[in-house]
C-alpha cells in the first residue's frame, strides 16, 4: 500500500527527536557529574522565587469556576459555525446572511438568559432556590 | 498515503476502549470522559470516510457532533454538581438510592 | 443551489413554533421575579397547541424541504399531530404539579417545548445527521428534566443514570451513523436507499444497523437495553415521567421504522427484533409483578409495552407498521393518563407512590379511582379501551406474517400484566385506606388533562377508524418511500401541494 518514500519523508523529523534526547542527556549528566550537591529548603518548595504554594492539589473550588467554564464551553463552540459559514458566505448570498442573523441572535438570546439570572455576575450571593 | 483501514481500525479501538472504561470506571467525570472519548472516536471515523468518499460533508458533521457534545458535557457537568451537592460523593457505587 | 420558499418553512412549521415559544419562555422568565410560573405554563400550552395545530395544517403540504432533509408524509405529520398533543397533556399536569412540589421555574416549560421540538423533528427528518441531532435536543432537554427535584436524592441520581446510559446510547446511535456513512457516501436515507437497493451490503452494513439498534434500544428501552428505566422513572417528576415514557419512545419508534424499513437494510435483522421483543415482554411483565412502588411497576410495565410494539416490527411488512404506528398512540394516551393520576396522588415530595398507599382510593376520591381504573384495563388490553384495539392489530399482523410462537408468547404476557394491574384496582377499591390525609382537590388543569387523556384512551378502544387509517397511510408512505417522489428541487415545491393517499 504504501510507497517506500513515505516513512523516509520522516527521517529527518527522526534525527531531531534524537538529537534532542542525546542533548537533554548529556547536560543532565554533565551537570550531575560536575556541580556541587547542597540541599537547602528553598530548593525543594515547588516555584524557587514566586509565591509560597498553600494548600494541597486536591483542593475545592468555588462551583462558579464550573458555572464559567460550563459557559465558556458552549459560546466558545457554537462560534465553530462562523467558520464554515464565512468561506462560502459570499456564495450562499442574501440568505445565508439571514440564517446567520437568525442563528447568532438565538446565541444572543442565551447569552440574555445568562445576563439575567446573574450568571456572569461572580459578587452574586448564591440562591438556594432557583 | 495511509490506508483507510488504518483509520477504521484506530477509531474501533478508540471506541471500545471507550465502552470498557464506560463500564469499569467508578467516578462519574471518568466515566463521562469515557463517553466523550467514544464520540471523539466516530468522529475519526467520520473524517476518514470523508477523506475516501471525497464528501466534504463528513467533516461538517464532526462540526455538528462537536457542537452537540459540548451541549452534552455542559448539561453533564450540571447534573453533576446537583449530585455532588446531594450526595457529596462521585462514586457511582455510593450512588444507589434507587435500587435495581 | 435550490432557493428555499414559503413550503420548505411550512415543513417545518411545527418545530418553528415549539421553538419560538420554548425561546419566549426563556426569555420572560428572567424578568419575572419569584413565585409561581403557571402563567407560562399556559404560554407554553399554548405553544403546543398551536405546534399541533400546525401539524394539521401540514396535512395538504407534503413533500421534502430543506434540501431533502426533512420530509413531510402522513407518517411524519402522525406523530406532528401526537407528540404535541403529548406534551399538552403534560404541561397541563405540571401546572398543579409544580407549585404542590414548591418548584417556581419557568424552565422548566422551555425545557418541555424544546423536547417537544427535537421529538418532532425526529419523526420528520430523513437525514441521519439531522435525526442525530434531534435525538440530542429530545435528550438532553429530558436528562434536565429528569433531575428537576433538585433537592431530592433520588431525582438527581435519576438525572444522572438516565444522562450517563442516555449519552452512552447516543453514542453508539452515532457509530451507526458514520458507518452507514462509509458504506454508502450519504447519511440521506433516499440516498442510502438508492445505494443499498440491489446491491449485496457489506459487513459495514450489517455493523451500522447492529449499532443503530443498540442506540435507539436504549432510548425506548426494550429488553436487553432496559435496566435504567425503572430507576430514572422512580426519581425523575411524575408528570416528566408521562412525557418521556411516550413522546421520546414514540419519535424513538419513528426513528427505528424508517432506518429498517425505509432504508433498503437488509432485512436479517429480523430475529434479533424476535429475541428482543420476547424478551422484553416477559422480563418487563415478570419484573412488574414484584414492584411496590407504582411508578417502579409502571416502569417495568412499560418496557413490556415496548416489547408489544416490537413484536409489530418483526411482523414487519406495511400491516406490522400501521400496528406499531398505531400502538405508540393509544399506549400514549393511556400511560400519560395513568402518570398524571400517580403524579396528582403523590402530594408533595411525592409521598404517596407505593402501591399500599392506593388503597381505598375508590372511596377517599371515586372520580380519580375510576379515572385510573380506564387507563390500568387500557393497558390490560380490555376491550373498549384502545389498549385492546392496539394489541389486537400487534398480535393481528405477527400472525398474518407467521409469527405464531412470538404470539402465543405476547398473549401469556398479557394475562400475566393482567394481574398486577389488577392488583393496583383491587387495592383501590377492597381495601380499606391506610393513608388518613384526604387526597388534594384536583385542580382543573389536572382534571382537563386527565379527561384529555381519557377520552384519547376511550375514543381509541371506541372508534379506532380514523387513527388507524392514519396509520395505514403511514405506513403506506413509510414503504413507498421518499423514493416514490424522490427529492424534487424545493422551488417546483411551490406547484400545486401534492395531496398524496386520499
Amino acid at each position: 500500500m504504501l510507497d517506500n518514500n513515505y516513512f523516509i519523508r520522516y527521517l529527518p523529523l527522526l534525527i531531531q527527536v534524537g538529537v534532542g534526547i542525546a542533548l537533554a542527556a548529556v547536560m543532565v549528566t554533565l551537570s550531575h557529574l560536575l556541580g556541587k550537591h547542597k540541599w537547602t529548603p528553598a530548593k525543594n518548595s515547588p516555584y524557587e522565587c514566586g509565591i509560597t504554594p498553600t494548600g494541597d492539589a486536591q483542593g475545592r473550588f468555588s462551583v462558579k469556576f464550573y458555572m464559567v467554564a460550563m459557559l465558556f464551553i458552549l459560546f466558545d463552540v457554537e462560534a465553530v459555525f462562523l467558520y464554515p459559514w464565512a468561506v462560502i458566505a459570499r456564495k450562499l448570498g442574501m440568505f445565508g446572511f439571514w440564517e446567520m442573523l437568525v442563528y447568532i441572535g438565538l446565541v444572543l438570546v442565551g447569552f440574555f438568559y445568562i445576563w439575567k439570572k446573574g450568571m456572569i455576575d461572580w459578587n452574586k450571593p448564591e440562591r438556594n432556590e432557583a | 498515503m495511509v490506508p483507510l483501514s488504518w483509520y477504521l481500525v484506530l477509531s474501533a479501538i478508540l471506541f471500545a476502549l471507550g465502552i470498557s472504561a464506560f463500564l469499569i470506571k467508578r467516578n462519574i467525570i471518568t466515566i463521562f470522559m469515557s463517553i466523550e472519548l467514544m464520540l471523539n472516536a466516530v468522529n475519526l471515523s467520520f473524517v476518514a470516510f470523508a477523506n475516501h468518499w471525497h464528501k466534504l460533508s463528513g467533516q461538517v458533521f464532526v462540526f455538528f457532533v462537536m457542537v452537540v457534545a459540548a451541549a452534552e458535557a455542559a448539561v453533564g457537568l450540571a447534573i453533576i454538581i446537583a449530585v455532588f451537592r446531594a450526595r457529596e460523593t462521585l462514586n457511582v457505587d455510593r450512588v444507589n438510592l434507587l435500587k435495581l | 443551489m435550490n432557493s428555499i420558499g414559503y413550503n420548505d418553512y411550512i415543513r417545518i412549521l411545527p418545530e418553528l413554533v415549539l421553538t419560538f415559544f420554548g425561546i419566549l419562555v426563556m426569555l420572560i422568565d428572567p424578568l419575572l421575579g419569584r413565585g409561581s410560573r403557571k402563567g407560562l405554563g399556559i404560554l407554553s400550552l399554548t405553544g403546543s397547541f398551536l405546534a399541533m395545530a400546525a401539524g394539521f395544517y401540514q396535512i395538504n403540504f407534503h413533500g421534502p424541504a430543506w434540501f431533502g432533509m426533512v420530509q413531510v408524509d402522513s407518517f411524519s405529520i402522525f406523530f406532528h399531530i401526537l407528540i404535541p398533543c403529548i406534551s399538552a397533556i403534560c404541561i397541563l399536569a405540571s401546572l398543579e404539579y409544580l407549585d404542590q412540589q414548591n418548584i417556581h421555574s419557568g424552565e422548566y416549560y422551555g425545557l418541555i417545548l424544546f423536547g417537544t421540538a427535537g421529538m418532532v423533528l425526529m419523526t420528520s427528518a430523513v437525514e441521519l445527521v439531522l435525526i442525530f441531532i434531534a435525538l440530542e435536543i429530545s435528550s438532553i432537554s429530558t436528562y434536565i428534566l429528569a433531575g428537576y427535584r433538585r433537592s431530592s436524592a433520588a431525582g438527581t441520581e435519576s438525572s444522572i443514570k438516565y444522562f450517563l446510559l442516555g449519552s452512552f446510547a447516543t453514542a453508539f446511535f452515532l457509530y451507526g451513523v458514520a458507518m452507514i456513512f462509509g458504506a454508502t457516501g450519504s447519511t440521506s436515507i433516499p440516498e442510502i436507499y438508492k445505494a443499498l437497493n440491489g446491491a449485496t451490503s457489506g459487513a459495514l452494513v450489517y455493523i451500522a444497523v447492529a449499532l443503530m439498534l443498540i442506540g435507539l434500544g436504549f432510548k425506548v428501552a426494550f429488553a436487553p437495553f432496559h435496566v435504567w428505566t425503572p430507576d430514572v422513572y422512580e426519581g425523575a417528576p411524575a408528570p416528566v415521567v408521562a412525557l418521556m415514557s411516550t413522546g421520546p419512545k414514540a419519535a424513538a419508534f419513528a426513528v427505528l421504522l424508517r432506518v429498517l424499513f425505509a432504508t433498503a437494510v437488509p432485512n436479517d435483522w429480523i430475529w434479533l427484533i424476535w429475541i428482543a421483543a420476547a424478551l422484553s415482554m416477559t422480563l418487563g411483565n415478570f419484573g412488574a409483578l414484584i414492584q411496590n412502588n407504582v411508578k417502579r411497576m409502571l416502569a417495568y410495565s412499560s418496557i413490556a409495552h415496548a416489547g408489544y410494539i416490537l413484536v409489530a416490527f418483526a411482523a414487519g411488512r406495511e400491516i406490522g407498521m400501521a400496528a406499531a404506528i398505531f400502538y405508540t398512540a393509544s399506549y400514549a394516551a393511556m400511560n400519560v393518563g395513568a402518570f398524571a393520576v400517580v403524579s396528582h396522588f403523590g402530594g408533595t415530595g411525592e409521598r404517596y407512590i407505593d402501591i399500599e398507599d392506593y388503597a381505598g382510593l375508590g372511596k377517599r376520591s371515586p372520580l380519580l379511582a375510576f379515572t385510573l381504573t380506564i387507563f390500568l384495563l387500557s393497558l390490560i388490553g380490555i376491550p373498549l379501551t384502545g389498549g385492546f384495539f392496539a394489541k389486537y392489530y400487534v398480535f393481528n399482523a405477527a400472525l398474518h406474517s407467521n409469527l405464531v410462537w412470538l404470539t402465543i408468547i405476547g398473549v401469556v404476557n398479557s394475562a400475566v400484566a393482567a394481574y398486577y394491574y389488577l392488583r393496583l384496582i383491587v387495592m383501590m377499591y377492597m381495601r380499606e385506606a391506610t393513608v388518613d390525609a384526604p387526597p388534594e382537590r384536583v385542580s382543573p388543569s389536572m382534571a382537563l388533562a386527565l379527561v384529555l387523556a381519557a377520552i384519547g384512551t376511550i375514543y381509541l378502544g371506541v372508534l379506532p377508524g380514523y387513527v388507524l387509517d392514519s396509520a395505514h397511510h403511514g405506513a403506506q408512505a413509510l414503504k413507498a418511500g421518499p423514493f416514490s417522489k424522490t427529492v424534487q428541487p424545493a422551488n417546483n415545491a411551490n406547484a400545486a401541494p401534492v395531496q398524496t393517499l386520499k
